[in-house]
């Protein structure tokens, strides 16, 4: 794979409304030809980014290049760019033909150019036959890939897309994410995507930004953000995370430490600099929990908790299990070939241990 | 619950049914009858029946009148859609808290009689008038310009009453549109003038017709704003109605004068009703209007 080359850079952009601060010297790169999310809780400034890049929202401070020019002061009809919006905002007077020609029209495109890359834009999407009706005779997944076909006719140089699946039933989400991300591997076009979906965003990107509060908590790929979360925060709101807390004992070198938790002492990685006497939190995701009857055999050192709850979900089995300390760890187990019919009754005691390695190790936060 | 509903229902469409029938349609019955009677200078009208009314309308004269009604309406209708749409683009623009208090300040002038204030118009216009005497005070004519009594003081009378019912279903119908449509369409590429034309006109077709319609159906029979500001060259077809009902005393001829707005008006309405079904259907833009 080649360098990636740096197609859209923002720099150092700040928005307040009121005495609201949406955004927050907010630094981004995004390089040409990646999908690319932008993920987060609603309000944390992700769709206000979004929109300073289309050009619909002002910028307090700070500049926006794309293939370093300065387009902070191009007006949103003039930048090379699309949006795939989320209420879809089609024309409800205009046919789906004139809907996705709109954009050509407007720049001037030939008229005898038109209606062939139309018609390429609407096959694109498999809504060729749909041409001459209007949007509202089109369900909600047919009015979506209309959008998306309006948008990418023009063949911007970056398309974004604003939460653009999340008006979409659940069986029909998962087919238009496949369907989305083998459209951008096709046309070779940057996506910048917005959602609050955490599984959508791990799903479809190439590079993730998580926000909160008009901030960058982490830039990274989905498995990066995923198994290497960079605070309490982003491992909270991508998946599901169990949080014990410890103290650093003794420190070993290299990044290794001691660290005690639960009563028990634990030889654990982290990446941060600890001192001794440091708290700590050590998470766990639930499907590197492991959790095993108590009378089996024990090589190594475990915590001992109570069963409080068991929930069948068909893939696995997902307990939740309480420690003596009255922390409480969900523990996602899949049935396998070993045992594929494993339960736990409730208030059973188990014994519960954990991949060496695959605990995250941050500071201290609640 | 059902039942008491029911028979609210009945009530309700019986009683309007009845109004409708007792002064709207034997009014109109009878206005049809009139104006197929005979003058008599004793008992008003009398028999035979016949169309000799009718036929006396096609007279040169009277065709003059209907042709410069219809014109002088349709240049007020023109007048108040070139005010009324910016005006009503304006209230839309403002913060939600003021736009009930623009919109009130429109109605306001209906709580004052329509020919006072006409009359109000005929001393600004007049030759003593606060127009002529400001011209003359700032030395910028000698003599009174003749400004009362013309067609220009006919239509900008018509506009004056007529603009709230342009302004009113115009600022509902872009109270209606969709900014978002307008971030779309400017996402795409449209600049202010292509999106005020391709998306806020088209959009907003249905209160433009029903605008239109509200300021051209009655302009054609207001005869007192003639009366006071057209003097006698400038004659709406409600003056004519109304002259042969109360000083010439011919009844069955303003009848049928009456008969024909209301076939007029009637038809008007008809291509409304077919321009609606045409922009919801069709919408007001098609592949070959570009």
């Amino acid at each position: 794979m080649n360098e990636p080359r740096a197609l859209l850079i923002l720099n150092n952009l700040s928005k307040t409304y009121g005495s609201n601060r949406v955004l927050d010297n907010f630094d981004l790169t995004i390089f040409d030809g990646e999908f690319f999310t932008l993920l987060g809780p609603s309000g944390c400034g992700k769709t206000t980014v979004l929109r300073m890049i289309a050009g619909l929202e002002d910028t307090d401070t700070g500049n926006i290049q794309l293939e370093n020019h300065d387009i902070g002061q191009v007006p949103a009809e003039k930048r090379p760019i699309n949006t795939v919006f989320q209420s879809y905002a089609l024309f409800p007077h205009m046919t789906v033909f004139d809907n996705v020609a709109f954009g050509l029209r407007m720049s001037g495109v030939a008229k005898e150019e038109i209606a062939p890359r139309v018609t390429e834009a609407l096959e694109m999407v498999r809504l060729g036959e749909f041409a001459e009706r209007k949007p509202a005779q089109l369900s909600g997944g047919q009015q979506q890939r209309v959008a998306i076909a309006r948008a990418v006719v023009n063949r911007p140089k970056l398309l974004l897309l604003d939460e653009s699946l999340s008006a979409l039933d659940y069986k029909l989400r998962q087919q238009m994410q496949i369907e989305l991300k083998r459209l951008q591997r096709k046309l070779g076009i940057t996506f910048v995507y917005v959602t609050h979906d955490q599984e959508e965003a791990l799903s479809m990107s190439d590079r993730v930004v998580v926000m909160n509060k008009g901030k960058v908590q982490q830039l990274g790929t989905p498995r990066e953000i995923y198994e290497q979360p960079a605070n309490l925060f982003v491992a909270k709101f991508i998946g599901e995370i169990n949080q014990l807390v410890g103290e650093i004992v003794e420190i070993d070198g290299n990044h290794e430490y001691e660290v005690k938790v639960e009563g028990l002492q634990w030889r654990l990685h982290a990446e941060h600099n600890f001192k001794v006497g440091d708290k700590v939190n050590v998470l766990l995701r639930p499907e590197d929990v492991r959790v095993e009857y108590i009378d089996d055999p024990h090589p190594d050192q475990y915590l001992v908790g109570e069963v409080i709850e068991r929930n069948y979900k068909g893939k696995t089995l997902d307990s939740l299990i309480r420690l003596p300390s009255g922390i409480e760890v969900i523990a996602s187990e899949f049935f396998d070939e070993d045992d594929p019919s494993f339960d736990y009754s409730l208030n059973q005691k188990v014994a519960i241990k954990w991949v060496p390695g695959w605990e995250v190790v941050l500071p201290h936060e609640v | 619950m059902r039942s008491s509903f029911g028979s609210f229902r009945f009530w309700a469409i019986g009683l309007a049914s009845v109004w409708l029938t007792l002064f709207v349609f034997f009014p109109n019955l009878l206005v049809i009858f009139t104006s197929l009677l005979t003058r008599d200078p004793q008992a008003t009208v009398s028999l035979p029946v016949n169309v000799d009314s009718y036929v006396r309308t096609l007279d040169v004269l009277y065709l003059q009148v209907l042709w410069d009604s219809l014109r002088m309406s349709l240049l007020a209708m023109v007048f108040c859609l070139l005010i009324g749409y910016p005006f009503a683009m304006a209230i839309v623009s403002l913060p939600k808290r003021w736009q009930p208090v623009i919109l009130f300040l429109v109605i306001l002038p209906f709580w004052t009689n329509s020919l006072v204030r006409t009359y109000a118009i005929q001393f600004i216009l007049g030759n003593q008038g606060i127009i002529n005497k400001s011209l003359i005070g700032l030395g910028l004519i000698d003599k009174p310009l003749q400004l009362l009594y013309t067609q220009f003081a006919v239509i900008l009378g018509l506009c004056y009453i007529l603009l709230p019912f342009m302004v009113l279903p115009l600022y509902s119908a872009l109270e209606k549109l969709d900014i978002r449509l307008h971030h779309a369409a400017k996402d795409l590429g449209a600049g202010p003038l292509s999106r005020f034309w391709y998306i806020t006109v088209p959009l907003t077709s249905p209160g433009i017709v029903a605008g239109c319609l509200m300021v051209l159906l009655p302009a054609m029979g207001m005869f007192y704003i003639s009366d006071l500001l057209g003097g006698a060259k400038n004659l709406l077809l409600g003056n004519v109605i109304k002259t042969q009902f109360l000083h010439t005393r011919d009844w069955p001829f303003g009848s049928a004068f009456s008969v024909i707005l209301i076939v007029l008006l009637g038809f008007m309405l008809w291509l409304y009703f077919r321009a609606s079904r045409f922009v919801s259907k069709q919408g007001g833009l098609n592949g070959s209007d570009f």
